[in-house]
């Protein structure tokens, strides 16, 4: 207990300012978001920015408290507050009711929270407590599987809530785990698959002329051949091999466009040849030289082109018309005005319109005569571009990149795995939310509704970030304590 | 434990987050600096122009009596993603219309999405009475809103050609002017066309805030940028209301025009279309239907006589012939011609009626001579001092056109026509040059064959005698309120004519009215001069006209009537233009002339009565 006394010199101060500049810059896009033109009041507790004031108020209790208890504690009882959450959310499932669409919210008398804030730092605490024991590493699958469990038990709870999106959040610990040694060809695959669909159902039906080919069909050719020769110099560094393949794929689209010159035939055809060749040709290298990595890459050049083929077959024959018009909607292909594509639509009227100054304080028309939808929650960062333009906009994700570098920095700073693993954890959470939210207002990210840290009104989602971010602190302020 | 490899992987994540970043402020950089039109998108969701009309300015007669004002109308708009279920029956009773009619109003309203959040036109122009039967009951119909408009009033039924009307523009007018917007009413004839851009003001505009359901949230900054509509200005007419009104009556059951006109100033004093309508029929709701019903009746009633119609001059022309003999010392006073029951030339013949024979100029104006015109015409076409006929006809021609004739007068109405007199290239093509003579064009000394004149053309002429050679354009605006009458108003336009010549030929028509062939005309105590005139009409019986100015000396008023098949000029046209002066100068009409004012009040003409 004597070193509490040294806490206010311990804790990252930095961070704590950062902390309370968004907070307050959120309140403030808050009360412009919920102004009413007709009836402007500055602290009705009933509107929406004078109840976040309270849930900021009580932050500061929660802050302190968490600043005082000792840091052990997490280490002692993290998974019982990881089974603790879960059952909370069990009980979400159980008992909650349906509120716009979905079951999130549990109800103790006049309290409602959303028990996947909980969540998310119980798995954060109780996935570090797992990976710090002694002589962890992740490799294998005896050590994977457990670590999977984790994550994909209080996901799975909250996709029973219907909450898709925040369910999503918890992929976030895959950035921690590349951290700790998952390898990052993992992670890029994962993001080949992303990529990839995409190309294929956004610009799969735009025909390239005379031809009649699939533009994005030759995108996701073009996509794979790059990622083959990528995989090659990063796997083999056999830079004579990659300048014959790659000579070779020149080669066969030069007689393609030659062959086009006297008469049309698909490109797709010269392609798909080329990259059969390539595949044997890799095949034989492996054998030639005894080298794994060739196969590998060959089989990884199979599995992309029957992963994009099945996409497209899996978009076009399997799914029904109003499912295909979700994901198009989702893609931006589609404009929905009465669903997603109206709040994007309107969202990036709302930004735009800002300009380079913005409209000034409490001016926003976009978001004061409620165009866009969820201007307070979701999509609160309308706010801020439509009021303050694009300096304004800057310095928020400027202010959030600094935040999260900081956060970063923090976390590779610890000197135990534990709060190693749950700083990288409460980095990956605040960048997946910082991202996906911004990314979606922008028009950018698909419609995944989930707030934007500090700024989106509602108690539940500022308390859980509030503790998230403390508890690191807390761990943060102690990391010198087994010095001495 | 340390892992320099895994280590690393912190740059990769900050990459990540950094390369994140830089995209996010690149699409920023998209949205609110290279893409103006966002903004223009925001404002055109949030801010909603309402139009403010003005009011249109008002008319007054001469003696500034009120003729025209306006009344409140009231439109009703409907959003039609605001309306929610409501009593239709209960609706339709308030404002006056069947269910299946509603229902139709409304399904023919554009449904996209775009038009379901802003009011559009569902009725236009409710009465102020239907008005206040539906405002007890708006609250029971959400989504139905109404919207201030002004509508015509007249305080007279009458002068409904001169005043013109008020209509909604068209596409063309939209065009043409980019102060219209669909629904904006301008003149559509009459003064309240020409005068239209003084008479509609400047609409203003009330910018109000409109929320995602098409909610209006109050004012735009308080109402700091809208912009006050400003008042169309008032139009003091020179016309005399009662004049005209008496006009009407006296043209009732007749086809035809009546032109009065101040010879001092120009200005018109009273202006008769007959058949005529009320122009109130003109307002409102009920336009449409009744315009189509004036469009279709085939006494034409819509058509605006005393600037449109075109007959013949007729006798009335010899006095502007009598002018230019004297101008070219053809002839004098003193000269006279015989007549033998009319001018016979070889095979031709004019014929003549029944009048002491060898006239003087008094007397041919007096007895309406047609042979001695014939004969003046022929002395001045075939005189050899202006070495050719043609050459003759061509100072003849630039004489009669300097009386006002074959040209626009110039007169602030929309629809003037032009008249025609021929000129010299005319007969040449007609009957090759050089091959025509005095004799083949001798119908244009008294008024008939080429020469075509209007009746306002007809009533300048008599301005311009009554003048003694110059006249003003006629103009039915003697004032606009803060503001100018056109400068050309205001410019004499003198007769090639000497004013010397005047007096013979006043005197002639003094004396038609005295003891000639307008003796009908006279009015006790005052001077009238006048002159009989009948427009051929191959169509039925011919044009009875009039032609007349009083008093002789400081003439206050000059006539012209016609009367569409009436036969001779005295026995209708005469009779009418001599009321309207007695009307105008004296007030009232002499008690011995009752009965005269009684028969013209109480004779249809018309040819659809005829019949019976
Ligand atoms: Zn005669």
């Amino acid at each position: 207990m004597l070193r509490n006394i040294k806490i206010s010199q311990a804790v990252d101060w930095p961070t704590i300012l950062m902390y309370i500049v968004l907070v307050i810059m959120g309140w403030i896009s808050i009360y412009g978001a919920s102004y009413d033109f007709e009836h402007p009041s500055v602290f009705d507790f009933d509107q929406n920015a004078g109840k976040q004031l309270l849930w900021i108020g009580s932050c500061v209790f929660i802050c302190i408290s968490l600043l005082m208890i000792d840091s052990r504690i997490y280490d002692v009882f993290a998974y019982f507050i990881y089974a603790a959450a879960l059952v909370l959310l069990i009980l979400t499932v159980l008992f909650a009711p349906e509120i716009k669409g979905s079951k999130s919210w549990l109800v103790l008398g006049p309290v409602r929270i959303q028990t996947v804030e909980i969540a998310k730092f119980a798995t954060g605490l109780a996935l570090a407590k797992f990976m710090s024991r002694y002589n962890f590493r992740l490799k294998g699958f005896k050590n994977y599987l457990p670590v999977l469990l984790l994550i994909i038990t209080p996901m799975a709870l909250v996709l029973f809530q219907k909450e898709a999106g925040s369910a999503l959040v918890f992929l976030a610990f895959f950035l921690m785990l590349y951290r700790e040694g998952m390898p990052g060809v993992l992670l890029y695959l994962a993001g080949c698959c992303v990529i990839l669909f995409i190309i294929v159902i956004k610009f799969g039906s735009d025909l390239l002329q005379p031809t009649a080919d699939s533009i994005g069909a030759i995108l996701a050719v073009f996509f794979i051949i790059i990622t083959q020769l990528g995989f090659l110099f990063v796997f083999t560094k056999n830079l004579k091999q990659i300048k014959y393949i790659g000579l070779g794929y020149v080669f066969v689209i030069v007689i393609a466009l030659v062959v086009n010159l006297i008469i049309p035939v698909s490109y797709l055809y010269f392609l798909a040849v080329a990259m059969f060749l390539s595949v044997l040709y890799l095949s034989w290298l492996s054998i030639q030289l005894r080298a794994k990595p060739y196969v590998l890459i060959a089989l990884f050049t199979i599995g992309a082109v029957a992963y994009a083929y099945s996409s497209d077959y899996l978009f076009t024959s399997v799914l029904q018309p109003h499912q295909q018009m979700r994901i198009e909607v989702l893609l931006g292909m589609q404009n929905d005005p009465t669903g997603a594509g109206y709040n994007v639509n309107q969202s990036k009227i709302a930004i735009g319109s800002g300009q380079f100054l913005g409209k000034g304080f409490l001016n926003g028309t976009q978001t004061k005569l409620k165009y866009v939808p969820e201007q307070d929650t979701d999509f609160i960062f309308c706010t801020v571009g439509e009021e303050y333009g694009f300096w304004g906009s800057v310095l928020v994700l400027g202010l959030y990149l600094a935040f999260l570098l900081r956060l970063l920095h923090m976390a590779e700073r610890q000197r135990e795995t534990f709060s190693r693993v749950y700083g990288y954890g409460v980095v990956s959470i605040f960048f997946f939310h910082f991202a996906i939210n911004i990314g979606m207002v922008l028009g950018l990210a698909p419609v995944i509704g989930i707030p934007l840290p500090f700024f989106s009104y509602g108690g539940s989602s500022l308390w859980g970030f509030t503790i998230l971010l403390f508890i690191f602190l807390r761990l943060d302020a102690s990391r010198l304590e087994k010095m001495r | 434990m340390i892992d320099k490899h895994l280590q690393n992987r912190k740059s990769v994540l900050a990459g990540i987050m950094m390369i994140i970043v830089v995209i996010y402020v690149l699409q920023l950089i998209n949205l609110q600096i290279f893409n103006p039109t966002y903004k223009e998108h925001a404002d055109s969701n949030a801010f909603l122009n309402k139009t403010q009309y003005p009011a249109r300015g008002l008319m007054y007669d001469r003696n500034e009596k009120l003729l025209v004002y306006n009344k409140p109308a009231y439109d009703i708009m409907v959003v039609l993603n605001e309306v929610e279920p409501f009593d239709t029956v209960d609706f339709c009773k308030a404002v006056n219309l069947s269910v299946p009619f509603f229902k139709s109003l409304i399904n023919k309203l554009p449904k996209d999405k775009g038009y379901s959040y802003i009011p559009q036109l569902l009725l236009s122009q409710l009465s102020v009475e239907e008005y206040a039967v539906l405002q007890e009951k708006l609250f029971k119909f959400p989504g139905f809103y109404i919207q201030n408009r002004t509508l015509r009033e007249y305080t007279y039924p009458c002068a409904a050609h001169a005043l013109g009307s008020v209509g909604e523009v068209s596409k063309t007018n939209i065009e043409a002017d980019d102060y219209y917007r669909s629904g904006d009413y301008a003149g559509m004839n009459g003064v309240e066309k020409h005068y239209e851009k003084e008479l509609r003001g400047k609409k203003g505009v009330e910018i109000l805030l409109r929320d995602y359901r098409g909610r209006i949230k109050g004012k735009y900054e308080e109402g700091e940028m809208d912009i006050d509509p400003i008042s169309g200005k008032n139009l003091t007419l020179s016309l005399d209301i009662d004049l005209q009104m008496y006009g009407e009556q006296l043209m009732q059951g007749k086809v035809g025009s009546v032109v009065a006109i101040e010879p001092a100033t120009g200005e018109i004093l009273a202006m008769v279309s007959s058949p005529s309508f009320n122009p109130s029929d003109l307002v409102g709701r009920q336009r449409t239907k009744n315009f189509r019903a004036l469009n279709n009746d085939p006494i034409k009633p819509l058509l605006d006589r005393p600037l449109m119609a075109r007959y013949p001059p007729g006798s009335t022309f010899k006095v502007v012939n009598s002018l230019i003999f004297k101008e070219e010392e053809i002839i004098t006073p003193a000269t006279r011609f015989s007549c033998n029951n009319g001018f016979v030339a070889g095979r031709l013949r004019v014929g003549c009626h029944h009048h002491p024979n060898n006239l003087d100029l008094v007397g041919s104006i007096q007895h309406s001579c047609n042979a001695y015109y014939c004969h003046g015409l022929r002395a001045m076409l075939d005189n050899k001092k202006y070495g050719s006929t043609e050459n003759a006809f061509t100072v003849w021609k630039d004489a009669v056109v300097s009386f006002g004739f074959g040209y626009k007068l110039g007169v602030d109405f929309p629809n003037e026509n032009r008249g025609y007199i021929p000129n010299a290239e005319v007969y040449n093509k007609i009957y090759g040059k050089g091959s025509w003579r005095a004799l083949t064009v001798i119908s244009i000394a008294i008024g008939q064959g080429e020469v075509i004149s209007t009746p306002i053309q007809t009533a300048n002429l008599a301005a311009a005698i009554a003048n003694r050679g110059y006249w003003y354009p006629p103009h039915i605006v003697k004032h606009i309120e803060g503001g100018k009458i056109d400068s050309m108003y205001y410019k004499k336009r003198h007769t090639v004519v000497d004013p010397k010549h005047f007096d013979s030929t006043i005197e002639g028509m003094r004396m038609a009215v005295v003891a000639g062939t307008a003796r009908v005309a006279a009015i006790d105590s005052v001077e009238v001069c006048g002159k009989t005139g009948t427009a051929q009409n191959p169509h039925g019986k011919d044009h009875s006209i009039f032609m007349a100015f009083a008093p002789k000396d400081n003439p206050k008023i000059a006539i012209a009537v016609f009367v569409e098949n009436a036969g001779f000029g005295a026995t209708w046209a005469g009779p009418i233009a001599s009321l309207m002066m007695e009307k105008y100068l004296k007030g009232s009409i002499n008690p011995k002339r009752k009965y005269l004012e009684d028969r013209m009040l109480n004779t249809n003409l018309m040819p659809s009565a005829k019949k019976h």
